[in-house]
């Protein structure tokens, strides 16, 4: 394949404006469930970043790094989503600050 | 030239689609956005060089991670209240000042990203060329990832179990 034109940074542009979409959502939502749809949607923007990087180079690390993320969010959601579950049952809402002690 | 249109395009399809998603009152409005969202971003993975990294996007986040948050929203039974209760939470007076903090670091990030040159992509990095380097020199990472998953399997089973048997 030849040089294509999509310039590098135009690529980590997309990514931190996706990070940063991620973080407002973060920090403006109440919701747990909406919570970890936003740091998904961070964790893509990352790995959007790291393939970016790999394929400026091309070499297969950022998409090894990639995997990874892939692994933690997957992780990460299946015990989060435990815990959607559990606050559900407890404080019949999902309403993250009635679950701001350690004790229930 | 054709590339470049769709990577554009696909910017555009996935910027959009994650403001809507983040922005929605209803959880399975805002999962199927964020669903054409990671879409969107396999396609840039696609053309950036990437296709392995573009098929797994697809397979495990727009499949199986976006699956799991359906059958837990399914199982939660929101309702109707639900969606007023999220519109009245989604003030300006809420979201300006995390608003104003995500402007100014996105600032910083795209003053940063102004001084990088060069192109995305020198050519396509094939599955055989990830595969090689994965179980190569990367194989403690393999087997960190194997521990995490474990890790979280068994976490997941544990807090999801304790939340079946006290309902029932």
């Amino acid at each position: 394949m030849q040089e294509l034109a999509v310039p590098l940074n135009h690529v980590l542009l997309v990514s931190s404006l996706l990070f940063c979409i991620g973080m407002l959502g973060l920090m403006m939502r109440r919701n747990i469930i909406f919570i970890l749809m936003s740091l998904e949607v961070m964790l893509n923007a990352s790995a959007l970043a790291f393939i970016a990087a790999g394929a400026h180079w091309g070499q297969p690390d950022g998409q090894i790094m990639f995997m990874l993320i892939l692994s933690v969010a997957a992780a990460e959601v299946a015990v989060g989503l435990g815990l959607v579950l559990q606050v559900q049952r407890r404080f019949k809402t999902l309403d993250m600050d009635n679950a701001n002690r350690m004790r229930g | 030239m054709l590339e470049v249109t769709l990577f554009y395009l696909a910017s555009a399809v996935a910027l959009v689609a994650t403001i809507l998603a983040m922005t929605r009152a209803n959880a399975i409005h805002a999962l199927i956005y964020l669903i054409v969202s990671l879409l969107a971003v396999a396609v840039i993975f696609f053309i950036i060089g990437a296709p392995f990294a573009a098929a797994l996007e697809i397979v495990i986040y727009a499949g199986a991670i976006m699956v799991l948050f359906v059958f837990v929203i399914m199982m939660l039974n929101l309702g109707e209240e639900g969606d007023a209760r999220e519109r009245q939470w989604l003030q300006p007076r809420i979201w300006s000042g995390p608003a104003a903090l995500s402007l100014v670091l996105l600032g910083e990030l795209l003053y940063l990203m102004s001084t990088i040159t060069g192109p995305a992509s020198i050519g396509v990095v094939s599955a055989k060329t990830v595969g090689m380097a994965l179980f190569g020199p990367y194989v403690l990472a393999v087997e960190l990832a194997s521990m995490l998953l474990l890790a979280g399997l068994v976490g997941s089973y544990h807090l999801g179990r304790r939340a079946l048997e006290r309902e029932g």
